[in-house]
């Protein structure tokens, strides 16, 4: 049976065919194992207008240097996986368009406040725990598959209290973006405190006080400065910061 | 103490003490300001009663704001068990210091010593 090899740059026709515009992608190179210090590997890319970061950096990737390590998977910003530092702000990859970034230089750095794995890719294993220690589920004793109803019903207004905190997609670009989590390796951090607020806020779930005594800690919730900038880096929509603040209207007494 | 706790009681302290700030200052104006500060107006603040407990009030207030918040740079700047436990138990002691302090100046004016 033959083997059929199909040509790499098939994949990326956009990035090499009739393109009259180029950009110089830097990439930060980095191995804990190995190196001390980050270094940048300049490479000069063919685009289009609607060419992504995540796009130059594969093309990078299939024709210039395959050591390249960075994660993704979908490609349409739902699963959060392309999340890094993108002329130095947190963004998905897949999510920037480079016509968007009005620069020639495109610089690409892993996520800040995560231990880096390499090059571009990020551990991403005290961030899901920290989200798993917030019970990110609905907690009540009965079941919604008992009795007559299969459901619980929500009115639009209730499920208007944390709707957009459901659209997490847990890239994790809140917490690189968050200050205090630059200082405070211990804090909780903005997405955990979000999914907390968004379950809290749930009226189907009776975990409320579990929650609140997890997030009421030295490095919990009261730890959060306001900056605001885990909100202006969402690629979702989501406001950390203002559940954040919702969340501590519990803690102080002005929510129920 | 959980920290909600503390917190509470951080945000008070602020409150009482721009409260009684304000009033420290306002009574400033009772009389010409560099007059206010002379020696004697000084003393004569100690010697009224509810003027010196205020002062007390504000030099509580003040203590316990500003060393939860030395606190609570502290622990965030560094993290670990023994590390925190210092930082805690330090600032108690720094805010029991400074009010024992504070307290002996107000008491030794008012009484005259």
């Amino acid at each position: 049976m033959a083997t059929i090899t199909p040509k790499l740059s098939d994949e990326f026709p956009l990035t090499i065919a009739s393109s009259t515009n180029s950009v110089t992608l830097r990439i930060s190179k980095f191995n804990p194992k190995t190196d001390s210090t980050a270094t940048f590997v300049e490479f000069k890319v063919p685009v289009q207008k609607w060419t992504t970061v995540l796009d130059i950096i594969l093309a990078v990737k299939q024709h210039l240097d395959p050591s390249v390590a960075v994660r993704y998977s979908c490609r349409q910003a739902s699963c959060g996986s392309c999340g890094m530092k993108i002329n130095g702000k947190p963004a998905l990859a897949c999510y920037t368009k480079i016509s968007e970034l009005n620069s020639n230089v495109v610089t690409v750095e892993p996520m800040n406040n995560f231990p880096i794995l390499r090059d571009l890719a990020v551990d991403f294993t005290q961030f899901f725990s920290t989200h798993k220690k917030l019970k990110p589920y609905i907690i009540r004793d009965d079941s919604e598959v008992t009795g007559d109803t299969k459901e619980f019903l929500q009115t639009p207004k209730e499920v208007e209290e944390y709707l957009q905190f459901s659209y997490c997609i847990k890239c994790g670009l809140c917490n690189s973006a968050c200050p205090t989590m630059a200082t405070d390796t211990s804090f909780i951090g903005p997405q955990a405190l979000a999914q907390a607020y968004r379950y809290i806020a749930d009226n189907r779930d009776n975990g409320k006080k579990d929650r609140l005594k997890i997030i009421d800690d030295s490095h919990g919730i009261w730890r959060c400065h306001f900056a605001g900038s885990c909100s202006q880096v969402c690629p979702k929509g989501v406001d950390p910061a203002m559940g954040i603040q919702l969340l501590r209207g519990y803690l102080l007494g002005f929510r129920k | 103490m959980q920290e909600s706790v503390i917190m509470k009681i951080h945000y008070g302290t602020a409150l009482g003490a721009v409260v009684l700030v304000a009033i420290h200052i306002l009574f400033r104006m009772t009389q010409n300001f560099s007059e206010s500060l002379q020696y004697e107006s000084v003393i004569a603040n100690y010697h009224f009663l509810p003027y010196a407990i205020m002062l007390e009030l504000i030099l509580i207030l003040l203590s316990v704001h500003g060393f939860n918040g030395l606190r609570v740079i502290l622990i965030e700047l560094k993290q670990g068990v023994g590390y925190e436990k210092a930082v805690n138990y330090g600032c108690i002691a720094g805010i029991a210091v400074l009010v024992a302090y504070g307290s002996r100046t107000i008491l030794m004016a008012g009484f005259g010593m």
